[in-house]
């Protein structure tokens, strides 16, 4: 019997709950089993046979988790350096004789450079060098990281601007020091002249030139089915709304941080500090710095958050490791808060104008959306990325036979824009879901009942969606959408919750509830591989190319590669990130880390196994057929063969394995195994966020008492983690929702450059979110049914907060534009006392 | 003009120079080498560098290390009696109350704060005073989680 089908027997055996009051239970009672077979003699004092049937039974039948590590809420591998502060971020790396690099910001919006004076500068005692664009023209612009793109390479950012400034915050020149206080107070003095020039402050303003020669639209994305223009012209009713959504980011706790040092005894030049895409980012680097690949390496340290923004490559990165050369000293780079505000990716912000084509009944014909999407000064390394995602994923759950979608890049006077976490999601669910509540009031339909005419019916996945985005087909791979909104409704006693809140509206209270049902992305491929070796002791090590932005990463690879080689996950030590101990890699972004890296390792896992049984086979002179792996031990599968009883650790395998080893044989040297996951499609989960808002109507405060998610996952390795992702990923969402945002004067001035401007929800924005994770429509495109987590909380919010306040102050489609700040809902409240 | 500063962190003294500008936070970090006490605004708002300075909790970022002198400090390495966690390091692991860790040593130092006070604060209290710190990954769930926990696990020892 192999892992998988001892795993499958035990699920059979226990259906895992629905409902997270009763998967809590579920987990409880679990855990105390395990706690309680802890507590009982080590099974190796027993010398009599081990076998998984033993061990179930010694666990008792009673145990639903049995010993399949996959499903656990195991606690993670991670923690125990981040609780006892031994972790190392990139702040705490400190190389001896390190120079401080500080770079000095154009603090005007659109200008023309007319002299840089670091004469003051380079006279402390101590400032080693200032460099300006002169002393680094020779180094390309930063890339796009899917290859050259005409329309869009024009507008790439040099690593230190040149000749024109484009935002508050662009590069002008960097300081270096042998301290960071004294190169703070030498980039003070660097005295810099520049003329200004017009800016453009909105994507919406009329087309002109950014620079001269070049548009401010570089490209429009388009794209559609059916027929759009035949299906308003059958229509009965045309609903058309401007939508709105502010700008905003990541903005993860730790800022960026970058550490170069080259090292000219090996003639490598290393990056400390990567994140999210570390190979990808050694490729682009070793092209920009005229090197072989093999000559560069990056080293991610521990990841202050990642949520999109961090990982790219900035200015500040190639900067460090061009004066690591150059100076010949480790230079490091620790961005400080205020140029974190100004400098790091924004994202979000759009305006969609959209209509749709109704039927009487409720069917909707056809969606059309034109877009506006603010990029900011320059192109970064997405590219136009985030548009082709919005208009990709607009139609969401609906079957929407008609669709039509212009997206319209635009490029401002504005910090540069990419990716943040549930990148085009988070704004197309606002926009669809806006507009199908909008349908819902035009027609005086419940609009729970309107989504649910709409939905896309499990007998029709997989549903090809009929457009592609970010070079995928988008074909939905699985999915029953009626049950999860069913399912939703029951948890949350829907009609209940309607009448308590009609109650207390008639009471006076100002509250509400709101609905929006999304469709994920995750799993982006093409490919992952990663390589899983034994050593003599018995420990794993998974060598990953993935990356680890705080989500958990190596617990639940260790979770996959425990399960399916047949040992305790606290053995399996995980390494990501570090390029020098592996050539690929797929990094931490697009949901793909436990979809792609996850498969990875169960291919590889299921090869160290099959060596393992071969081997051990030979040692206990048994069929490979007759054993398997429990903790560790090669056993007999079952009692009741002659020899069972007798077993052999994986250590005792490796050993055995070792090149100079004469059990080895003619076999390959090595307990280890590379394994390989490829798809080209990626796998959608889905969604329900169901918010609850109470206004009040003083202060136009509004005040989230509840915030629920249903979401259907395929299958949860860690229930915990997923849970984790999508709470922590609600109050992100909360921020964009309520709070955040990057907002600037007409004059192309950043009026948010610090946390008293730019406000992160805290405690006492965010509620107890309730989270129910269903496992009803696993992933058919990988081993384990797996589908992304981590942009399940985040992708809804704007959408459903906005449908609980148009509630609660009784104006149906009030909400047009995000965050709903207080300023903004106390004139939506005075709109309506007039 | 750097002058000499003795301070007191986790029961160890630290003889150290540094200019009268520094930072409690940057002379923790890096002229004591106690890198657990993490920058996160560096202007008081995100309470990352939270530590413990005479019994109260302090944003290490807006104290100088002069201020602190002949003070006693505590950071986040001195929160574990050697391989003993302390129940709050406990309760965070086991209530998954942090992803990527950065905001953590504030968080174990402002709750430390408030749990061992001979009057511990009541669950609201508890609430708005852990409301001061940010945490960007966890929605706070299971940070509030975790110090109920190690709240209660304390008082029964």
């Amino acid at each position: 019997m192999d892992a998988r089908s001892e795993a499958s027997l035990i699920e059979s055996n226990a259906t895992v709950p629905k409902t997270a009051a009763l998967r809590t239970e579920w987990i409880e009672t679990a855990a105390l089993a395990l706690a309680e077979r802890a507590a009982r003699p080590p099974a190796a004092a027993v010398p009599d046979t081990v076998t998984p049937e033993r061990i179930r039974e010694e666990t008792g039948t009673s145990d639903p988790v049995g010993r399949d590590p996959i499903g656990q809420s195991v606690t993670r591998l991670e923690d125990l350096p981040l609780v006892r502060g031994q972790a190392r971020f990139a702040a705490d790396l400190s190389f001896p004789r390190s120079l401080h690099m500080r770079i000095v910001r154009s603090s005007v919006p659109h200008g023309r450079i007319a002299s840089i004076d670091a004469s003051a500068a380079l006279a402390l005692r101590g400032v080693v060098a200032v460099w300006t664009h002169h002393d680094v023209a020779d180094i390309p612009c930063i890339p796009l990281r899917e290859g050259k793109s005409a329309e869009l390479d024009p507008y790439l950012q040099p690593i230190l601007a040149d000749g024109i400034v484009r935002y508050v915050g662009d590069p002008v020149a960097a300081v270096f020091a042998t301290d960071p206080y004294l190169a703070e107070d030498a980039a003070e003095r660097v005295i810099v002249d520049i003329e200004s020039l017009p800016v453009i402050t909105e994507a919406t303003a009329p087309l002109g030139e950014f620079l001269p020669g070049l548009p401010s639209e570089p490209t429009i994305v388009r794209k559609g089915y059916g027929d759009v223009d035949a299906a308003f012209a059958q229509a009965d009713l045309v609903v058309e709304l401007e939508l709105a959504i502010g700008r905003h980011s990541g903005v993860p706790l730790e800022t960026r941080g970058a550490i170069g040092r080259y090292d000219a005894s090996r003639d490598v030049l290393e990056l400390h500090g990567a994140a999210k895409v570390p190979h990808r980012n050694r490729d682009a680097l070793a092209r920009m710095l005229g090197r072989s690949p093999h000559s560069i390496q990056l080293f991610e340290l521990h990841v202050g958050g990642g949520f999109g923004v961090r990982g790219e490559i900035y200015p500040e990165d190639v900067l460090v490791l061009l004066a690591a050369m150059r100076l010949e000293r480790p230079v490091k780079w620790i961005e400080d808060r205020y140029e974190s505000l100004l400098a790091t990716n924004q994202s979000r912000e759009q305006l969609h104008r959209v209509r749709a084509a109704v039927r009487a009944d409720g069917w909707v014909l056809a969606m059309d959306d034109e877009f506006f999407h603010d990029q900011g000064a320059y192109v970064r390394t997405h590219g136009d990325r985030v548009v082709d995602m919005t208009a990709g994923i607009l139609p969401g759950p609906y079957v929407l036979p008609n669709y039509r979608v212009a997206g319209h890049y635009r490029l401002t006077n504005k910090t540069p824009a990419a990716t943040y976490r549930a990148p085009g999601r988070f704004e197309s669910t606002f926009v669809r879901e806006r507009l199908f509540d909008a349908i819902a009031e035009r027609l005086g339909m419940d609009p729970i009942e309107l989504r649910r005419r709409n939905l896309i019916q499990p007998q029709q996945m997989p549903f090809p969606r009929g457009i592609d985005t970010i070079s995928d087909t988008i074909v939905f791979d699985s999915g029953d959408y009626p049950l999860l909104l069913d399912k939703t409704l029951d948890a949350l006693h829907w009609e209940d919750l309607k009448e308590s809140l009609r109650q207390r509206r008639a009471t006076g209270e100002t509250v509400g509830a709101g609905l929006a049902y999304f469709v994920e992305k995750s799993g982006l491929g093409p490919a992952d591989g990663v390589r899983i070796s034994v050593d003599f002791t018995g420990a794993v090590e998974v060598v990953t190319g993935g990356a680890s932005v705080g989500q958990g990463f190596e617990t639940v690879v260790a979770q996959i590669c425990a399960s399916t080689l047949g040992v305790d996950y606290r053995r399996v030590r995980v390494i990501h990130g570090q390029t020098n101990r592996i050539q690929y890699g797929i990094g931490a972004h697009a949901g793909r880390a436990t979809v792609m890296t996850g498969s990875a390792t169960h291919n590889a896992a299921l090869k160290v196994r099959a060596k393992a049984l071969e081997m051990a086979a030979s040692l206990l002179g048994a069929s490979a057929d007759q054993l398997s792996v429990v903790d560790g031990q090669v056993v007999y599968a079952s009692g009741d063969v002659a020899g069972a009883g007798r077993t052999v650790s994986l250590g005792d395998i490796a050993s055995a394995l070792a090149p100079t080893a004469p059990a080895r044989g003619g076999r390959e040297p090595g307990l280890s195994a590379e394994g390989w996951y490829e798809t080209h499609s990626m796998t959608y989960p889905y969604g329900v966020h169901v918010a609850v808002v109470k206004v009040d109507r003083d202060t136009g405060a509004p005040r989230v008492e509840r915030f629920f998610v249903g979401y259907d996952v395929g299958r949860a390795v860690n229930p915990m983690l997923v849970e984790g992702q999508i709470v922590g990923g609600v109050a992100q969402g909360l921020g964009g929702a309520l709070l955040e945002e990057f907002s600037y004067d007409e004059r192309g001035e950043p009026l948010a450059v610090t946390f008293a401007d730019y406000l992160l929800p805290t405690l006492a924005d965010v509620p107890a979110v309730e989270v129910m994770l269903t496992e009803d429509a696993p992933s058919p495109l990988n081993p384990l049914g797996i589908k992304g987590a981590g942009e399940a909380g985040i992708n809804g919010v704007g959408a459903a907060i906005a449908a609980a306040i148009d509630d609660a102050i009784g104006q149906p489609g009030a909400v047009t534009r995000l965050p709903v700040s207080p300023a903004r809902l106390k004139a939506l409240l005075r709109r309506r006392a007039s | 003009m750097k002058q000499p500063i003795t301070l007191q962190v986790n029961q160890n003294t630290y003889d150290i120079e540094a200019e009268p500008r520094r930072t409690l936070a940057d002379a923790l970090r890096e002229d004591c080498g106690l890198t657990g006490t993490h920058l996160g605004c560096e202007h008081g708002v995100c309470g990352a560098c939270t530590v413990i300075v005479d019994g109260d909790p302090m944003r290490a970022c807006l104290m100088f290390a002069v201020q602190a002198e002949g003070r006693a400090i505590r950071t986040v390495e001195g929160l574990a009696a050697g391989a003993t966690l302390h129940p709050l390091q406990q309760a965070f692991i086991d209530h998954h109350a942090l992803q990527c860790g950065f905001c953590t040593a504030g968080f174990l130092m402002l709750a430390t704060s408030l749990i061992e006070r001979a009057d511990p604060p009541d669950d609201q209290e508890l609430l708005d005073a852990l409301s001061s710190n940010l945490c960007r990954c966890t929605g706070y769930k299971n940070i509030v989680n975790a110090v109920r926990a190690a709240s209660v696990a304390l008082r029964q020892r």
